[in-house]
């Protein structure tokens, strides 16, 4: 019992960290008034019923963005507690142990729990209602990959209460992060919880290239599709070949640390640089699952307020592809002064070079787009303004990065840190931010405020350039990255980087709120099309039912809606409304992830009995589906019509 | 659209249009199947020859044994091409009986790669050993565990083909099982040529 309790204090909960037990009062406090509320309010079955089983893509949407904000937040706090301990020399706010188990986690969560997740929800809103499909390809198998990521990410974020967060980076390089020099739980965490969510992603990368090939509304041809969605295409054709590559990483150092295998050991002839190759070469992919898609919002943004079809759209796809392509092979720039020669250094500065060409195309058609166009200057289409210079700030800083001689002298510094910041914030958050404000109105039948949406937007904005343009600088002064605390000289600019990060923080709160008030005051939307769209998903009513569309529209050309609206089509006809298949609900999704998250924190305990409890539960629950043949239900022609002429309030 | 409808000609698994997802979604799912396996062989190559104090694999890798782990397998997919071409007869009696012969096959490979593990074990070669032998196992593991994945989940679809018979549902499972089936076999192929045959002559 001694023992146990030892245990309990020494190994398992962190301890002595006054930070840490502020959170962890805070989380028990938040857990406990969940339950307070969903009991009082008896809203368990509600949850369970409507949330929980759901394999509706729009739900599943919907959760996979809350679930992004929240770790949007937890990374952003993060952010904040490292600009906290930099902005004056000689800071105690964070010791340098805490400080690397600070960029480790907040990088990691950034990437993987918010960025992806966060784009991933608005692809599984958006995507079926663009091509006129009912549900994506395989809904199951969308709900399995919806609480694959969130079980991974809890598994991830419990880390820092239970047995220590990782602290090797988010790259987590070998041998830093092997058994020898980082023995005990906390790097495990990073390996399972990537694991874990990283195989839901793969998933939907099967599920979006399935829907999106097969399940397009007649007529809606390949060139015909909405820009988003070709994007999110190109983006699910990346994850099929670079998650993968992730999952063999990351087995091979879970066995290197808990078998004791040699891969990247320093013994047994291990070879620790391999570990940066396979990090890298689903890395450096990985960078544009997350930018793709927010490249497509901003076209869909960027050609709703200025009013005019999207110019190049040819070009936009063509460039999309190249860049898809090239962006498995440029991995080595990440670590050029590894020493791997000049041939090989060159080679990779150069297709890294050529990298600029697609995206700088797209910048020109973006500001083809725009011109001569009426501009509105709504929420969404000041992210997307905004967007383009700054992405462009951070592209150029990108391309002096590929010059593999010049690298040698930013490496590793705040030039770099400053560089993936204005991409992955201009481009992924900004992103989100103007596909969320955009779509906003479908997903919850309100807009969200203007005027808050642009105090948020103007703090964020000017905020992230006060904090981030000043690291360039500081990395020219030879500030390291990862460093916890900062030389004298470099004071004033990170004094006025922290500013920044202060205002940043202002617009996220502004943003959140902003959530709220709408909910609150927003006026209630009483057609589908809030912004005058132009491609299908506008044409659905707001609520969209829940089997989207009544009757499926056939498509003429691009921009479907457009189209339609100048017909007076909807996506109802009286006279074609057949019964209407839809798939069934189910826990199993959340059961089965639920013992794989079980598992896996046995395996960062490397307590191998629950692992295999886990993995026998996960088995089960797989041997069920098997043997399920529940092909769902019709919804009947009468409920459509009743549905449908209540959302359309007499308009047909 | 004619994509979506429900055809009643040509093979019982393409009729449905859910029945043409699933296959081209386990298309994809063999796509990045191939970049894991990939991946592990290039890990394996990059391992070569850092066997530090381990026996090296040439001494330890026996023709006679891979021959006949090889020949288990293919014939393997052989039979399993059969059982397929069962299903599209509509012999539900063949499929099964020429898919028991697929999976006993299949158990034989398994016996022998276990055997050889431990036999390899024995001889001081371990995933603990060095680079090289955890890269080989890691690689031939993975395998292994994929063939015991195939074996549990046709035998499952065993009892579902008895339950229910031919439906569009069931071939199209089966059908699938047999692309996994045929998938693995290629990559012994490699296996075998890159790993074994490599192996004993360098
Ligand atoms: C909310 C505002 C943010 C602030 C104040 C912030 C601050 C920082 C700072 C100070 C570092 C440097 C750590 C160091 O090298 O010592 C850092 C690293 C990093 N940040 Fe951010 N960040 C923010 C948002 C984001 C976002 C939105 C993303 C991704 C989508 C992101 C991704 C990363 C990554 C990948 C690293 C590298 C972590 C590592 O070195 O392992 N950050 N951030
Ligand atoms: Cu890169």
């Amino acid at each position: 019992m001694e023992n146990f309790i030892n245990f309990l204090v020494d190994d398992f909960f962190v301890t002595g960290e006054p930070l840490i037990y502020g959170a962890m009062v805070s989380m028990a406090l938040v857990s406990i008034a969940i339950v307070f509320v969903l009991t009082y309010f008896k809203k368990w079955g509600y949850l369970w019923r409507e949330w929980l089983t759901t394999v509706d893509h729009k739900k599943i949407g919907i959760m996979y963005i809350i679930a992004a904000i929240a770790m949007l937040f937890r990374g952003g706090v993060d952010g904040l507690m490292m600009r906290i301990q930099l902005t004056l020399p000689g800071m105690e706010f964070l010791d340098s142990q805490h400080y690397n188990e600070v960029f480790t986690t907040h990088g990691t969560i950034m990437i993987i729990f918010m960025a992806m997740p966060f784009l991933i929800g608005l692809m599984n809103y958006i995507i079926p209602l663009q091509i006129g499909a009912r549900d994506v390809a395989f809904p199951f198998l969308n709900a399995v990959s919806f609480w694959s990521f969130a079980f991974g990410a809890l598994l991830f974020n419990i880390s820092f209460v239970i047995g220590g967060s990782p602290d090797a980076g988010w790259t987590n390089y070998a041998p830093m992060a092997g058994e020898n020099l980082n023995p005990g739980p906390s790097q495990n965490y990073y390996l399972m919880g990537l694991q874990v969510a990283g195989i839901g992603t793969l998933a939907t990368g099967i599920n979006f290239l399935v829907t999106i090939l097969k399940m397009r509304a007649p007529g809606m041809k390949m060139m015909r599709l909405p820009i988003f969605t070709w994007s999110s295409l190109i983006t699910s054709i990346i994850i099929v070949f670079a998650f993968p590559i992730l999952t063999v990483a990351l087995a091979l150092m879970t066995v290197d640390r808990i078998f004791g295998s040699h891969f990247f050991t320093l013994t047994g002839e291990g070879m620790p640089m391999m570990w940066a190759n396979l990090f890298w070469l689903w890395g450096h992919p990985e960078v544009y699952i997350v930018i793709l898609p927010a490249f497509g919002i901003f076209s869909e943004v960027i050609s709703t307020f200025a009013r005019k079809q999207l110019f190049g759209y040819k070009a936009m796809v063509i460039s999309m592809v190249i860049i898809a392509g090239l962006s498995f092979v440029v991995w080595v720039h990440h670590f050029f002064t590894m020493g791997s020669g000049a041939a090989v250094n060159s080679f990779f500065s150069v297709t890294t070079m050529l990298i600029a060409v697609p995206t700088g195309v797209k910048i020109f058609n973006w500001l083809g787009t725009m011109y001569k166009g009426r501009i509105r200057f709504d929420t969404p289409m000041l992210w997307s303004l905004a967007f383009i210079p700054c992405f462009v700030i951070g592209g150029v800083t990108g391309v002096m990065l590929a010059m593999a001689a010049a690298d040698y002298q930013y490496h590793n510094t705040y030039f770099l840190v400053a560089h993936f910041h204005y991409v992955l914030i201009a481009g992924t958050v900004f992103g989100c931010f103007a596909g969320l404000t955009f779509w906003y109105p479908k997903m919850f039948g309100h807009k969200m405020n203007e005027k808050l949406g642009k105090i948020s937007f103007w703090f964020f904005m000017i905020g992230f350039n006060v904090c981030f343009l000043p690291m360039y600088f500081l990395g020219f002064a030879g500030m390291p990255r990862r460093t916890y605390t900062i030389e004298p000289e470099w004071m004033p600019l990170s004094v006025t980087a922290s500013v920044g990060a202060a205002l940043m923080a202002i617009g996220f709160a502004v943003f959140v709120y902003n959530i709220y008030y709408s909910f609150r005051y927003s006026p209630r939307e009483t057609q589908g099309d809030a912004w005058d769209g132009r491609a299908l998903e506008w044409a659905t009513t707001t609520p969209v039912p829940y089997y989207n569309f009544a009757t499926v529209p056939k498509i003429e050309g691009p921009e479907a809606y457009w189209i339609m609206k100048s017909k007076g089509e909807t996506t109802y006809d009286k006279e074609k409304v057949e019964p209407i298949h839809m798939p069934s609900d189910s826990g199993i999704p959340f059961i089965m992830m639920a013992f794989m998250f079980v598992g896996s924190f046995g395996l960062v305990w490397e307590w191998i009995w629950m692992a295999i409890a886990g993995l026998i539960g996960v088995l089960v629950c797989m041997f069920i589906r098997s043997f399920d043949y529940d092909d769902g239900f019709h919804v009947s022609v009468e409920e459509i019509k009743e549905t449908e002429e209540k959302a359309r309030g007499g308009e047909k | 659209m004619s994509a979506d409808t429900d055809l009643t000609t040509g093979p019982l698994e393409y009729r449905s249009h859910e029945g043409r997802m699933n296959i081209l979604g386990f298309w994809i799912f063999i796509g990045a199947e191939v970049a894991l396996f990939s991946t592990l062989f290039a890990t394996y190559a990059v391992m070569f020859g850092r066997t530090g104090d381990s026996p090296v694999p040439a001494e330890l890798f026996e023709l006679p044994m891979v021959l006949i782990m090889t020949f288990l397998l293919l014939t393997s997919s052989f039979t399993c091409g059969i059982a397929i071409h069962e299903m599209r007869r509509g012999s539900l009696k063949g499929l099964l009986t020429w898919l028991a012969i697929t999976l006993v096959l299949g158990l034989g490979f398994l016996g022998f790669e276990i055997y050889e593990f431990v036999h390899y074990i024995h001889e001081g070669a371990s995933l603990q050993s060095s680079a090289f032998w955890s890269g080989f196992f890691l690689l031939t593991g993975t395998h292994g565990l994929h063939v015991l994945l195939g074996i549990s989940w046709a035998t499952l679809l065993i009892v579902q083909l008895r339950q229910r018979g031919l439906t569009p549902v069931t071939s199209r499972k089966m059908f699938i099982v047999g692309l996994y089936w045929h998938f693995l076999d290629v990559i012994w192929i490699f296996i075998f040529t890159s790993v074994y045959l490599i192996g004993m002559v360098v």
